[in-house]
């Protein structure tokens, strides 16, 4: 069945090399001319179908990255969300969520891979909530939990500067839509006990390097004595969309601090949100 | 080479398509569940932090 007709031809087989000779009998089912030509004709076979194997495992990838993970991780971190357990704000009925401008308290940085936090951000969609862990490991956080703090910067309500990062494309792409973020717009965040909300206050484009943006005074980020006075928020992802060349910059700066057990902030109940039915399980 | 592949197989066409499809179906398995993951990390289209070396 292989090339063997080219070494001895036994009988009724037809020959593969050589001048072509017309055999009368040959069995036509049998006749594939110039099929298995040859070496050459054989490897440039190989090649094609390794080929086309790399094309079909490359379209993969594709499939891979731009849908499976985002399966996984919208499928994951909603499992960190109801895994926590925590307990959920009073319903509106019973609720006095009076706005605290007053010192807020501030929860010890974690261990390194704990979910300490949960982001909700009414742009994002009226179901959107992702939970923050400690750390910016691309493995163990931001591809499967979601949303990294940036070890050594503020907790929430810290003075200084809470700075986490997350995907803005695919494991479930916490920041996705951070580019519609407007000035104003709240962003809250909740510990166990607390809620904190910032609201956005500027967004800019900087280059992977510039770490500045994450300092605790970003706008003074390279003199090691200032003092920061501000409570702040930074979201950093990454720009353009697809792609690592830049990143995506928001700072936001601490509005009003509620507990939770005083109810849920308006800003969420507004938006149609509403943390006392849906987050705890 | 999947011409031999094919004739390797045992039995009539449609269990030589059942198992070639029960291997593609390993090999989506493999590549999403292991391989992806480890190659995505040399593609430069997922860093999302600033800092040295950014992750």
């Amino acid at each position: 069945m292989t090339a063997q007709g080219t070494r001895s031809s036994p009988p009724g087989s037809v020959p593969h090399r050589g001048a072509p000779r017309m055999v009368p009998h040959a069995n036509p089912t049998h006749g594939r001319p110039g099929r298995r030509g040859g070496v050459g004709s054989h490897v440039v076979g190989v090649v094609g179908e390794l080929l086309i194997t790399l094309g079909v495992l490359l379209a993969l990838f594709i499939v891979w990255q731009l849908w499976w993970t985002d399966v996984q991780g919208d499928r994951y971190q909603a499992d960190v969300i109801d895994s926590l357990a925590w307990t959920p704000p009073p319903a509106q009925a019973d609720a006095d969520p009076t706005p605290r401008r007053d010192e807020p308290p501030v929860m010890d940085e974690p261990a390194n891979l704990t979910v300490f936090a949960q982001m909700y951000v009414p742009r994002f969609g009226a179901d959107y909530v992702k939970p923050v862990a400690q750390g910016i490991d691309k493995a163990e956080v931001l591809d499967t939990i979601g949303i990294g703090h940036y070890p050594g910067t503020a907790m929430p309500g810290g003075l200084g500067n809470f700075a986490v990062a997350a995907h803005r494309t695919t494991f479930g792409k916490p920041f996705n839509k951070i580019a519609d973020l407007r000035e104003g717009d709240p962003v809250v965040v909740r510990t166990e006990d607390t809620w904190y909300v910032y609201r956005v206050t500027t967004h800019l484009i900087v280059y992977p390097d510039e770490v500045g943006v994450v300092a605790p005074v970003p706008s003074d980020p390279d003199d090691p004595d200032v003092v920061p006075t501000q409570r702040l928020i930074t979201m950093t992802s990454c720009h353009p969309l697809f792609s690592a060349a830049q990143r995506y910059i928001v700072h936001g700066e601490l509005d009003y601090w509620l507990p939770v057990e005083d109810g849920t902030p308006a800003e969420l109940t507004d938006a149609g949100i509403d943390p006392s039915s849906a987050g705890g399980p | 080479m999947y011409g031999p592949l094919w004739r390797a197989l045992p039995g009539p066409v449609w269990v030589r398509v059942l198992i070639l499809l029960v291997l593609a179906a390993a090999v989506v398995l493999v590549c999403f569940q292991w391989f992806f993951p480890w190659v995505s990390d040399y593609v430069p289209m997922n860093q999302q932090t600033v800092g040295e070396g950014a992750p």
